[in-house]
């Protein structure tokens, strides 16, 4: 028999060698391209080579050549696995689909799945081909068009041959079913309506022995129950057959064909394993009915290889998704636990995963595990040591603060740059949260700057100015801590050297009379920051806050006095202009304006309540910033404590940011509302009028030196007060130069102003004192409606776009004469629509009944440009105030 | 489901390329330079898996051969892994310890051996006796067809 064969196959050889010399010029076979075009020693080279053949085939093609089809296509397809263009061979896969040869339709069809893809317009021409094939008598032909379907459907193609795939879904033969299984899938994605007719045919998939019919059944029931509440509800009832599947799986001995290192066909455990969760996910009942099983599972597994870790993760998901038991879910918990001792990287890594998805439901059982994934942090994978971070911050509690603090800093210190900035971020949060106390808070704050290095976020630079500002008796500690950082600091750090500056600008007595732990000489002071002034490691922000820093030390220090002078006035001729304008500026303090220097330079008072992290705050932050309140609740907010301080502290800033020069006693400003008018009222003399403060655009910079802000905050850190952070933005960005600081708003506080509800009606009545516009320009129109009682007067404004354009970022500010306290409430919105308005109330006290006038300004993004306008508003009925 | 399988050199040479998800040509050139560059740059010392925009890529590399395979949220990637590696096996059982030269020359029958394990990115078979059966019964069938063509040609029938 063999003989015979053997002879047929010599005659083919030989005939085939004939017939390919009679057909000449003969297309080179694919097995030759690629040795053609892998010989190629340069690209052009290889492109010339691909470029004839292209040009080879095209003319076949053109030709209509359909003996070597089959073999061109074939070559195509490698030239466009080569990244070359090959569109021009889709029709030709159509042609080899269409032919009656199974080796030309295995071509053709793989061809089509690999030219087309759901967006051709060729699908219409597909779809027949298709349709004759999945009813071929052979079942291998079906299975070519079944495999491109479940490929390459289209909604179009998947309407038209949905009946032909329910059809082959009850095919008696299993190779046929389980494909047509997958297209049913695939069809019921394309097109969801479809879903009811392959429903009855699917649930007889679930009765199979074959495993490849039952694992695309499952699928096919997963996508369904995941698409539609329904199906959902309707296959509630296989959970019992299901768990029966699994049962069966994994109690059954070993059986050679579904046998993957001693686990019994993994990838269908894993499939029945995804759809018991679907079903189970919010069901009781049906959680209870997999209890056991689950159970089973998770702990019959051999979790020695990669396979058996596959399927427990999946056991460990639908743990925890479906309403398990919780010792259960403890088992689960461990068994990640087990996953980060694993030597095997990827384990770790969805272990990791894993436990950051569920700690927040489950943290106590994952707080067990807690010094393995401090473990984790020392991982060589860099994607095991983020997510070992990330882990960690979640696991983080008032208890364990002190140790994870320890092991994280350690971590922050030896981190990749590109972690360092987030890393660093949520210590600070993490710290601000549940730290012990203030002492210790500092401390892990000075740590995370030093070990962060040039990596510290702003934010963390201008939280840890800000606990040390507002914790005075830990000051003199915080300040002598610094002063060691700062003696031995390297200059290429400009964080730490930016909170040391600042901190010793404010506090420097402290640490020269000895309340520090260290003694420092004045000189060495000196010495060091005119090391930071000239060094050229630091940057310009550096330098600015060292020059304000040091022209604060001049009111603290009693020896040097002259030598700062000097470095300041140095500074005079500085290449940077915002230095220059410090330089000069501040120089003008020690001669013509000496007497102001004093007060002028007197400590700033503490900043309160609105470091990033702290909880109640979060919501204020927005808040404040553009998230508009209620009046109600606004009004609720400004009785609470917590509200009080936080309001205290934006109008502290902001009074300091014009006068700069109240008397520094922070205790007494704390969040009592009365001291605030104290604060008002005794604004020196010497301050100019807030009036004035704010014509001061086109006046010199001479006039400009009192508003100069000398008590340089950390920057962007008062977020409930965007109008000051506006101003330290000002200060300190060098872009805005300090000129335009003045045109900045002035909001005083509520202080005196009383807050009962009964007073403040939320929409205002009619009043018998006439309204005026305020404004109306650019589109823009302010009105104004009055309600007086008294010294207090309640101006209800709103805002209302002409402009045609969507005004987005819409900001009115207003400051009144300084005897006047103004008192803005939050707008309604930020935003309007073309003729529509917002509305905003502003509480103005005016005790002294002088007139009321009001300087304004006014920005917005019209169509998202910016527009920007102010002016002074003097039409106020006189009725106010007489 | 698997959105797309991709097997490529060290190299960085792509060997073979299965969609699962439509996309245009040029945004899967795109995705496809973007993922070989990131794969190749990744120490071995780092897990095999990676999150891609909204995908998880799973990865790993037999001989000079890497295997990268882009599944969905809900996929379990240690099970990608498992499907990776029966794919090698049943090319190895196919080609008789395969390389990557077997696969670059035929690239076809790597592809009709993927074609036979998975459908539309989902595992349809799961025995590898019958993965194997089948793609031996369709390489007879065109066998046959190439005696049969053979013959008539000269004039046997």
């Amino acid at each position: 028999m063999s003989s015979i064969k053997q002879v047929i196959n010599d005659a083919v050889e030989k005939g085939k060698e004939v017939y390919e010399k009679v057909r000449q010029p003969n297309p080179i076979r694919l097995r030759d391209l690629i040795r053609q075009i892998r010989s190629a020693k340069t690209a052009a080279e290889e492109r010339a080579v691909v470029n004839r053949e292209c040009a080879y085939i095209r003319l076949t093609f053109r030709e209509e050549d359909s003996v070597w089809r089959c073999r061109n296509v074939a070559k195509l397809l490698y030239i466009h696995m080569l990244g070359y263009p090959a569109h021009f061979g889709q029709m030709e896969c159509l042609k080899l689909i269409a032919s009656p040869r199974f080796t030309d339709k295995r071509i053709g069809y793989l061809g089509a799945m690999l030219l087309l893809d759901e967006r051709q317009d060729v699908h219409l021409l597909i779809t027949n081909s298709l349709k004759n094939d999945l009813n071929s008598s052979t079942q291998f032909v079906q299975g070519l068009a079944l495999c491109t379907l479940g490929a390459i459907a289209s909604p179009e193609m998947s309407r038209d041959l949905a009946g032909e795939v329910e059809r082959l879904l009850k095919s008696s033969n299993a190779y046929i079913r389980k494909k047509a299984a997958v297209c049913a899938l695939r069809i019921i994605c394309r097109v969801p309506e479809l879903m009811e007719m392959y429903l009855p045919a699917t649930r007889s998939l679930l009765s199979e022995k074959n495993h490849g019919v039952l694992i695309t059944g499952v699928t096919l029931i997963t996508e369904m129950c995941r698409q539609s509440p329904d199906m959902l509800a309707h296959f509630k009832k296989i959970v019992p057959n299901l768990v029966r599947i699994l049962k069966n799986l994994i109690m059954a001995g070993y059986s050679p064909e579904h046998d993957v290192q001693g686990v019994s066909d993994p990838f269908l455990q894993v499939k029945i394993l995804k759809l018991l969760r679907i079903l189970g996910c919010g069901d009781s009942e049906a959680s209870e009915t997999m209890n056991d099983i689950l159970a089973q599972v998770a702990t019959n597994t051999e979790s020695s290889k990669n396979v058996g870790n596959a399927i427990l993760y999946e056991t460990v998901l639908s743990i925890m998704d479906i309403k398990s038991e919780s010792g259960l879910r403890v088992l689960a918990i461990n068994i990640l636990g087990r996953f980060l001792l694993n030597a095997d990287k990827n384990i770790r890594y969805v272990a990791l995963n894993t436990l950051l998805r569920v700690v927040h439901a489950d943290n106590s059982a994952v707080q067990r595990h807690r010094s393995t994934i401090l473990e984790c942090l020392k991982d060589a994978d860099i994607s095991i040591r983020r997510r070992a971070m990330e882990l960690c911050f979640a696991l983080i509690n008032g208890n364990n603060i002190r140790t994870m603090m320890k092991e994280l800093l350690t971590f922050l210190e030896k981190a990749e740059p590109e972690f360092k900035a987030s890393c660093s971020s949520k210590c600070v949060l993490a710290a601000e949260k549940y730290s012990p106390n203030v002492r210790w808070h500092i401390d892990t704050l000075l740590k995370v700057v030093e070990a962060a290095g040039n990596h510290v976020p702003d934010d963390v630079v201008s939280s840890t100015i800000q606990l040390i500002s507002e914790t005075r008796t830990e000051q003199a500690y915080a300040v002598g801590e610094l002063w060691r950082h700062l003696s031995i600091a390297q200059m290429e750090y400009q964080p730490m050297i930016q909170v040391a500056t600042w901190c010793i600008g404010e506090f420097g007595d402290l640490l020269l009379s000895g309340h520090a732990d260290v003694t420092v000489v004045e000189s060495e002071l000196i010495d060091i920051y005119q090391k930071i002034l000239w060094s050229s490691q630091c940057s310009i922000t550096t330098k600015e806050y060292a020059l304000t820093s040091l022209m604060k030390l001049s009111a603290r220090l009693t020896h040097e006095i002259g030598s700062i002078q000097q470095v300041v006035s140095a500074f005079g001729s500085h290449l940077n202009i915002e230095l220059q304008q410090r330089g000069i500026e501040y120089s003008q303090l020690f001669t013509r304006h000496n007497h102001m220097r004093g007060p002028l330079l007197e400590r700033m008072p503490p900043f309160e309540g609105t470091r990033a992290g702290t909880e109640q705050d979060k919501a204020t932050i927005t808040n404040g910033v553009d998230t508009p309140l209620d009046n109600e609740s606004l009004l609720n907010d400004l009785t609470s404590p917590n509200n009080n301080a936080h309001e205290t502290s934006e109008s502290n800033a902001l009074l300091d940011l014009l006068g700069g020069m109240e008397p520094g006693d922070s205790d007494t400003i704390k969040s009592t509302s009365t001291s605030i008018s104290l604060t008002v009222a005794s604004t020196p003399s010497v301050n100019a009028d807030i009036l004035d403060l704010l014509g001061g655009l086109d006046s010199g910079p001479a006039a400009s030196v009192p508003t100069t802000n000398m008590n340089e905050a950390p920057p962007t850190q008062l977020p409930n007060s965007s109008n000051a952070a506006y101003l330290l933005d000002g200060l300190l960005n060098n872009s805005t130069p300090i000129i335009s600081s003045p045109s900045s708003p002035v909001t005083n506080s509520a202080g005196t102003i009383p807050t009962s509800n009964s007073i403040y009606p939320l929409v205002l009545q009619k009043s018998s004192i006439p309204g005026i516009t305020a404004y109306d320009k650019n589109g823009i129109r302010l009105d104004m409606a009055f309600e007086l009682q008294e010294t207090l007067i309640t101006i209800n404004l709103i805002a209302s776009n002409n402009t045609g354009a969507q005004v987005t970022d819409f900001l009115f500010q207003a400051a009144v004469p300084k005897s006047i306290q103004l008192q803005m409430l939050n707008p309604s919105g930020t935003n309007m629509a073309p003729t529509a308005s917002l509305t905003q109330l502003i509480k103005v006290n005016n005790p002294n009944k002088v007139p009321l006038r009001m300087r304004i300004k006014l920005s917005w993004l019209a169509n998202g440009s910016p527009v920007q306008d102010q002016g002074e508003i003097s039409n106020f009925p006189s009725a106010l105030w007489q | 489901m698997m959105q797309f399988m991709l097997l490529f050199s060290r190299q960085g040479k792509l060997r073979l390329q299965k969609w699962y998800e439509a996309h245009p040509d040029k945004v899967k050139k795109k995705i496809t330079r973007e993922l070989i560059s990131t794969i190749l740059a990744r120490k071995p010392k780092m897990s095999s898996f990676l999150e891609w925009k909204d995908l998880k890529i799973v990865y790993k590399r037999y001989a000079s051969l890497y295997f990268c395979c882009a599944i969905e949220q809900q996929d379990n990637e240690l099970l990608t892994l498992e499907v990776i590696h029966r794919y090698v096996e049943l090319l190895d059982k196919y080609f008789g310890s395969v390389c990557e030269l077997d696969i670059i020359f035929n690239f076809e029958k790597a592809y009709f051996m993927l074609d036979e394990l998975m459908v539309g990115g989902e595992v349809c078979e799961t025995s590898k006796k019958n993965v194997l059966k089948a793609i031996a019964a369709q390489d007879l069938l065109q066998e046959d067809e190439i005696v049969e063509m053979a013959l008539r040609d000269i004039g046997l029938i």
